[in-house]
């Protein structure tokens, strides 16, 4: 069973999201702030990790930036799941070494979904 | 230079976006007046000199006047940016409300999805009618929500374009299809044609698509508002043109009328004909087609004929 960390401060999207890929037969770590992605993608070692940028503690960038400086966890594939579009955060993410960046109003649960199972092939 | 110089409140982009021409703008008004008034007060004195016998009264009085005007000169420009500054403020905060209201809107969208989609327990049809509803009034939010934010990118001069070559015409084909059900529904026909061998656009894509969607939206709901005997039609033609490529769409509805024509490209704005049969609209469409052609080097324009139809066009530049 693959092994999703999802790292989101919105309760609502935690359990909405989180529930709809428990249904689709994935395990789902939650993380509630930057700092305890970090720690939880540490002692979790997930096979992806969903990402948001803006998050309590650390933002999404600098918890993005520390998984890549961890040999432990670098090679874990990150995708970004944001409101923010503006050019400057996508290139930013993506020179940090994120997956994909996905804005999340123009996706639905079954996009995201496709998504996903893009990256586990 | 003179964005370095006079950088401040007064973005040149906000200026440009209101046709607030450069001898406006607060900064270089005031340089003008101050100019003009140095210079009428050295005119004066050398002419109040030659023409009077005591030219210390003379340089006394312009002077004093030139002091008057100067003040004056002082108050007008501080109105003039006070307004700008105003209107700076209502863009910025229809752009961070948007943000806002993105995230609650995105939870109610997903939420109402996982609901819909039966896997949390089939729901009866009696809440099946409520579970489309709300759907249905969650994606008007959300579009109205991108809607504003594009504007609101717009406006300040950071709408992201990424320049490439692309045939228009799949985009035209693929768009057609996809508001096949919309013009079924609104019992409109629409037939496109193209020239053979049409070159590639040289733009933005997704930001073209955002304009044929808003063109072909406004086509297919017009053609379809009730006239005597009336068949909806769309028809549109792609061919090049004097080295662009010009796009036109035409749709057999009520057109627009002689006095709203003028306003039809402005922000919010919604025609009188078109609310009588359609409140819903957020009136920014067409603004905001307009900003991306003219961001993307084309021109765009429409004639109208009232009660028989209108012709929206534009063009873009070719390879």
């Amino acid at each position: 069973m693959k092994k999703i960390l999802f790292v989101e401060d919105e309760s609502a999207l935690q359990q909405t999201f989180g529930d709809f890929l428990r249904q689709e037969g994935y395990k789902v770590v939650k993380a509630l702030d930057g700092e305890a992605g970090v720690k939880l993608a540490k002692s979790e070692k997930p096979d992806l990790i969903l990402l948001d940028l803006i998050l309590p503690k650390l933002n999404g960038f600098e918890v993005l930036e520390k998984l890549k400086k961890d040999p432990e966890v670098k090679d874990i594939p990150v995708i970004i799941l944001t409101h923010l579009e503006e050019t400057k955060d996508i290139q930013r993410a993506i020179e940090a070494g994120a997956r994909s960046y996905l804005v999340k109003s123009s996706y639905s649960l079954s996009d995201l979904l496709e998504k996903v199972k893009q990256v586990f092939g | 230079m003179t964005e370095k110089v006079f950088k401040k409140t007064n973005k040149p982009v906000f200026y440009k976006n209101h046709n607030i021409s450069l001898w406006q703008r607060p900064r270089i008004f005031f340089l003008i007046m101050g100019i003009s008034i140095i210079v009428i007060i050295l005119l004066g004195y050398a002419i109040g000199t030659k023409l009077v016998d005591e030219p210390i009264l003379v340089a006394g009085v312009i002077v004093g006047l030139g002091l008057g005007l100067l003040v004056i000169n002082i108050g007008l420009t501080r109105s003039f940016e006070k307004i700008a500054e105003a209107n700076e403020m209502k863009s910025e905060f229809i752009r961070i409300v948007s943000h806002q209201l993105r995230a609650p809107i995105s939870n109610c969208r997903w939420a109402t999805e996982f609901l819909i989609s039966g896997k949390l327990g089939k729901a009866e049809e009696k809440q099946q009618k409520y579970f489309n509803i709300l759907r249905e009034n969650v994606k008007r939010m959300q579009e109205l929500i991108s809607k504003l934010l594009t504007v609101s990118m717009i406006e300040s001069g950071k709408l992201p374009l990424k320049i490439e070559a692309f045939p228009l015409q799949n985009l035209i084909q693929d768009l057609i299809l996809k508001f096949r059900p919309l013009a079924e529904a609104s019992g409109v026909k629409v037939i496109f044609t193209h020239e053979p061998d049409i070159p590639q656009a040289v733009g933005d894509s997704s930001q073209t698509k955002v304009v044929l969607e808003n063109l072909l939206d406004n086509a297919i709901r017009y053609a379809s508002l009730p006239l005597k005997d009336h068949e909806g039609k769309v028809r549109i033609h792609l061919r090049a043109k004097n080295d662009s490529l010009y796009f036109e769409i035409k749709d057999n509805g009520i057109g627009v009328s002689e006095s709203d024509q003028k306003y039809i490209f402005q922000k919010f704005f919604r025609g009188e004909k078109v609310l009588k049969y359609r409140t819903q609209g957020s009136g920014l469409g067409l603004y905001i087609s307009k900003s991306i052609i003219d961001e993307l080097g084309g021109k765009i324009g429409f004639s109208s004929v009232p009660q028989k139809g209108s012709t929206f066009w534009f063009t873009l530049p070719i390879k």
